[in-house]
């Protein structure tokens, strides 16, 4: 039997793309206890169910942020609902960024798609202490222009190199077009004394990792977030194996050493 | 603790004085019994339900009852249930949630009637099996308190094997058909008698309350000798080499495309496992779409929507899913809880309703992976 979840009011609601939506929820009565940035919440939407969310935001009021992009029913349902509704909420889950491992060392950052929203929180704590991390480096990839979430948010983050790039540009896009994996030659960082923090789709994660391995980047330092189904998140449903791994226990963020041959195994 | 008294012996009167003292207790006494053409695990009122006289006869795909010369109650091996049934059911209310005409919602914890079950009969597989349910449902960072509660409660009355099935192979997973520690009695039937031995002191308090005497060395040697005489008549066994390897080094093999022409997928063998431990969720609401509610129900990694992602299952192919069940169960299982997830009871090839036959199909990835070349035990 899993906890119960915990009310938490949405206080803001807004819209990052076409399908995707950030929640900013406030907790109604007692908080949960803190979130480090990775880690999960199961996030239960009235009467359709629960889904894990990373948090994309963590606020020392208690407060939580969730950016959910709308691909079911319950994540739909959280899409759709509006300041002043209650949602439920569970966690702490999970292993998170865990950025102090990259304490006096480059920092690569590399997102697809949603995929930034939970490196964001780590991104925003690494960028606050730029005496404990080396050079910080933000990658963003999207399938388009209107795919590109915190656009104005991410302009102003103070990293040594941010480089945005799309799939398909439209008429108005002057930026770059391309894999994400094609900014890491701009990239500024010293491979062998970096960690890297990688999200996004399945493909776009092996494709990173291998070529951060391939530069040079330690497997056991490329962080990555995976996603599985996920019931309970307290490692009691059997649903989010990958291999020898339970992701709600294990992850969701992994090293890349124990993450690359499970993700080798075609169906694993 | 009283567990080092010497064994006691009881005859028919003695188990029947021993229920009676269960059922006396206020406990729910669940053993086997005679049902719908199987020895099922139900609930008991009296010793007088067990099946006394029965048999079964076991192969791949097969399960029939059968008459036996003696009337020993224990002389049948594991039937379509386990204890999980119990301690791990089929469907459990998690919480609930009001939602006020305000729009503010509350939660609350379902706070089931906890039973205080005495299982009778476990078989030393059975006893294992709940072993390793601890380790996965209580053992890790969280514990599933509804487990708990049962498991707590739950007095475990084991049974020794004498009478191994076709489709047994407990030794070969490192078991056998002596009861290990974990009971609270453990009973040896030998010819209408019981020999008890006490492995708490909570089944000690329960001997007393039952006429017995004590057993003597020659009914001791005479359970022994019945017990290691069923170690010698297992029906099937595992290829003595290290599973976890031959799972690791097997997640390519052909063997897979063999064994999913003949799966169905149906998941009857994760049903019937007796440390197949998943489950998923559902989301029942009222009429009134103001009353909500969580239930846990049993699931099986055969189901297509067991892996199911925004976009499809990640596991589709029947060979996926009969490869993650065998890897899991023999290998991964020991990444997750240090420990194998098979004791060997051949209830999933019992109930095969293809026949498929798990010792089989790991005898035919060993070969395979000898035939390749790459031993690396």
């Amino acid at each position: 039997m899993t906890g119960v979840p915990v009310p938490y009011r949405v206080v803001a609601r807004r819209p990052e793309t076409a399908d995707t939506v950030t929640l900013r929820l406030e907790p109604v009565g007692a908080a949960l206890e803190d979130f480090a940035p990775g880690q999960f919440a199961m996030v239960h939407c009235f009467g359709r169910g629960e889904i894990p969310v990373s948090v994309s935001s963590v606020q020392a009021t208690g407060g939580l942020a969730h950016t959910i992009r709308a691909v079911g029913a319950v994540s739909a349902g959280l899409c759709e609902t509006q300041a002043g509704d209650v949602l439920g909420v569970r966690g702490p889950y999970g292993v998170g960024w865990e950025p102090e491992r990259a304490r006096g060392r480059d920092v690569v950052v590399v997102a697809g798609g949603i995929g930034l929203a939970p490196l964001r929180p780590l991104i925003l704590r690494v960028l606050a202490e730029p005496v404990t991390y080396g050079r910080v480096n933000v990658l963003i990839g999207a399938r388009t222009p209107a795919d590109l979430m915190s656009r104005k948010e991410i302009e102003r983050w103070p990293a040594a190199y941010t480089g945005v790039t799309v799939d398909r540009p439209d008429q108005e896009w002057r930026g770059d077009v391309g894999l994400v994996t094609t900014l890491l030659d701009r990239a500024e960082f010293t491979p062998t004394n970096t960690v890297a923090f990688v999200c996004g789709p399945e493909p776009m994660i092996r494709a990173t990792a291998r070529d951060l391995a391939s530069r040079g980047v330690p497997r056991e330092r490329i962080r990555v977030s995976l996603e599985r189904n996920m019931r309970c998140a307290t490692g009691h449903c059997g649903h989010c194996q990958l291999g020898p791994l339970l992701l709600c226990q294990a992850g969701p963020v992994v090293d890349w050493a124990d993450a690359e041959h499970p993700l080798s195994v075609r169906e694993l | 603790m009283s567990v080092t008294a010497a064994p006691a012996m009881i005859d028919r009167a003695g188990l029947d004085a021993l229920v009676a003292a269960l059922v006396a207790q206020g406990r729910t006494v669940i053993g086997p019994t005679v049902r719908d053409g199987a020895i099922v695990l139900a609930e008991l009122d009296s010793a007088e339900a067990l099946p006394f006289g029965w048999g079964v006869e076991l192969d791949a795909g097969r399960y029939r009852l059968a008459r036996r010369d003696d009337g020993a109650a224990f002389a049948h091996s594991a039937g379509p249930q386990s204890w999980k049934n119990f301690l791990h059911p089929a469907r459990e209310r998690l919480w609930s949630a009001e939602r006020t005409p305000e729009g503010d919602v509350s939660f609350t914890a379902a706070e089931p009637a906890v039973p205080s079950y005495a299982f009778l009969g476990v078989r030393p597989c059975d006893l294992r099996a709940i072993a390793i349910q601890d380790r996965v449902l209580t053992g890790g960072r969280h514990t599933d308190s509804g487990y708990a509660g049962r498991r707590e409660r739950a007095l475990l009355i084991a049974v020794e094997c004498t009478e191994p099935g076709a489709t047994c192979f407990c030794v070969s997973t490192g078991g056998g058909p002596a009861a290990d520690p974990g009971y609270d009695l453990a009973l040896t039937e030998t010819d209408g008698r019981f020999l008890v031995r006490v492995g708490s002191d909570e089944g000690a308090a329960l001997l007393d309350r039952v006429p017995h005497r004590d057993a003597g060395p020659d009914a001791e040697e005479t359970a022994r000798d019945a017990v290691d005489a069923a170690r010698e008549r297992m029906g099937r066994a595992l290829p003595p080499v290290d599973l976890r390897t031959l799972m690791g080094a097997s997640l390519a093999a052909e063997r897979w495309d063999d064994v999913a022409a003949r799966c169905l997928t149906c998941g009857n063998c994760t049903m019937v496992c007796p440390t197949c431990f998943c489950t998923t969720t559902e989301e029942v609401t009222d009429l009134t779409g103001d009353h909500t509610e969580r239930w846990q129900r049993w699931d099986s990694c055969f189901d297509l929507d067991f892996s199911y992602l925004h976009g499809g299952p990640v596991r589709s192919s029947p060979y996926s899913r009969y490869r993650q069940w065998l890897t899991h169960k023999l290998g991964t299982w020991h990444d997750q809880f240090g420990t194998s997830g098979c004791v060997g009871c051949g209830r999933c090839i019992a109930w095969c309703p293809a026949g498929i036959d798990i010792t089989e199909e790991v005898a035919a990835l060993d070969a395979e992976r000898t035939a390749r070349g790459t031993e690396t035990d």
